[in-house]
């Protein structure tokens, strides 16, 4: 049986401490219509990576504040070595950048107006190319999984996956974290049914109620809008995969925390602050969570699938896991592990443990994920209402 | 493989087909310890992933699987019969 701390783990040491897998040179859009700029540099300089995304204008109150949670929290993930932002005016970029700059890492931003397009793309891009070459001069060293931040969400999910690979990833964890890994799950609507495991696993009464607290709200949030969730919770895939209810599919769910407790409970985006296993307050999509783990300072993650979800994430690799024989026979380019000898009987929790943790390895020492190789760079943020 | 249906639990009212099961077929279950926990007669067709009643379930009867309760029956349910959102709805969102 593997041991966490036998893993022969490699990565890049960031000025802050922290230990990144990747080293990426992100070119970074504060604002959705900064999104052509930074493009625009990466198309020019080798080794850089745009992440466009959609939101970032006239939002306000809470949803602005995970907007730039979320950006800044990205942008300090040690899986990127440095960092270029971009935004339309200067003011909210350096609100990014200064919260950036706080990790050590080099970072610079630029804003669009008053110079327009094409000679923001050309001093970001001398600035970028900088980057590049700080960059790849780096080398990986090696690390204790102690210094580990990884995290955890399933998608598509069926039967097979409360059956194989998240219990896979379960057995995974309890040994991450007797190792001091620092571990996050979330998925808040998808534990309606077996909320009062995850309370019993909270260490304190203090974070039982901190976790009661956001699920009563998520659970208000339903209420309010008056509507059966079937359909979006279970969605029509786990429907197709045989799941019935949301309770069935949160208990396969839970099986992904294994048995560990729960050490904290994290508003969205927001990094743990010690090792062990935290519950981060997030929507179950896949895109959204995936990036706010990322923003949490996640470097890899577990992602179990039973039907076959795709997703990937341009910062953080995403392992993926499947039990389900259809899914590996139409569509095995997308998976990371084979679990499906735990159906047949031919394998158990612990050698699959076992395979989850050699891929994890291989993946933190460089080996590209399926999602990866296959260029899914899911960049999503999570909008809490409308704009103003 | 000699079984076709995996239970989370020895009290379990449904199962897991882990392939297409066939109407008409006699299926062995096991528990994920690899017990014994009977044959089944299928009375539907019943696809890879889908469950299957491991005993006569009445309506409005909770459902039990990982021995939880994770729906209630909509309608009386047969041993061996197909169990899914027509037969089987949540206990929560009850609106």
């Amino acid at each position: 049986m593997i041991n966490a701390q036998n893993l022969k783990l490699t990565g890049y040491k960031r000025p802050d401490g922290r230990y990144g897998i990747r080293n990426h040179v992100a070119i970074l859009p504060v604002d959705d219509i900064s999104n052509a700029a930074a493009e625009g540099v990466a198309a020019l300089i080798k080794g850089t990576m745009a992440l466009p995304h959609a939101y970032g204008r006239l939002q306000f109150g809470e949803d602005l504040e995970l907007t730039f949670l979320t950006l800044s929290g990205i942008g300090c993930n040690p899986n990127l070595a440095a960092v270029v932002v971009i935004g339309i005016e200067p003011k909210w970029t350096e609100r990014i950048v200064s919260e950036i700059r706080k990790t050590g890492k080099p970072v610079a931003g630029f804003s669009i107006e008053r110079h327009g397009d094409l000679r923001t793309i050309e001093m970001a891009s001398r600035k970028a190319k900088e980057f590049v070459q700080y960059a790849t001069e780096l080398q990986r060293e090696p690390f204790p999984v102690k210094k580990l931040c990884m995290s955890t969400k399933c998608g598509e999910s069926d039967t097979t996956t409360g059956l194989s690979s998240c219990p896979t990833v379960g057995r995974s964890f309890e040994r991450l974290l007797k190792g001091g890994a620092t571990l996050i799950f979330g998925e808040t609507s998808e534990l309606t049914g077996g909320e009062d495991i995850i309370e019993s696993r909270c260490i304190s009464p203090r974070v039982r109620a901190d976790f009661r607290c956001v699920f009563d709200d998520y659970t208000n949030l339903i209420k309010s809008q008056g509507v059966d969730l079937l359909g979006s919770q279970p969605t029509e895939g786990n429907i197709r995969g045989g799941l019935t209810t949301i309770e069935e599919k949160a208990m396969g769910n839970i099986q992904k925390i294994g048995r560990c407790k729960v050490n904290s409970v994290l508003r969205p985006a927001v990094a743990p602050k010690g090792p062990g296993l935290h519950f981060m307050d997030s929507s179950s999509a896949a895109a959204e969570m995936v990036t706010l783990c990322g923003a949490a300072g996640s470097v890899v993650h577990y992602f179990p699938t039973g039907q076959g979800n795709v997703i990937g994430n341009p910062v953080v690799p995403v392992i993926k896991l499947s039990g389900n024989p259809l899914t590996l026979e139409t569509m095995s380019e997308h998976i990371d592990l084979d679990v499906t000898g735990i159906l047949r009987m031919e394998m158990n929790l612990d050698q699959a443990a076992d395979h989850a943790l050699k891929v994890l390895e291989r993946t933190c020492n460089g080996r590209l994920t399926a999602a990866e190789a296959l260029r899914h760079d899911e960049f999503v943020l999570t909008k809490l209402y409308r704009s103003a | 493989m000699k079984h076709g249906i995996l239970l989370h639990e020895p009290q379990d009212d449904v199962g897991v087909a882990v392939m297409d099961l066939k109407k008409g077929a006699i299926i062995g279950a096991l528990t994920l310890e690899g017990k014994g926990a009977g044959k089944f007669k299928l009375l539907n067709n019943v696809p890879l992933g889908h469950k299957v009643a491991l005993r006569d379930l009445a309506k409005d009867q909770p459902i039990i699987k990982y021995g939880r309760p994770v729906g209630k029956a909509v309608q009386p349910i047969s041993r061996g019969a197909h169990v899914h959102t027509h037969n089987v709805k949540t206990l929560r969102w009850s609106i």
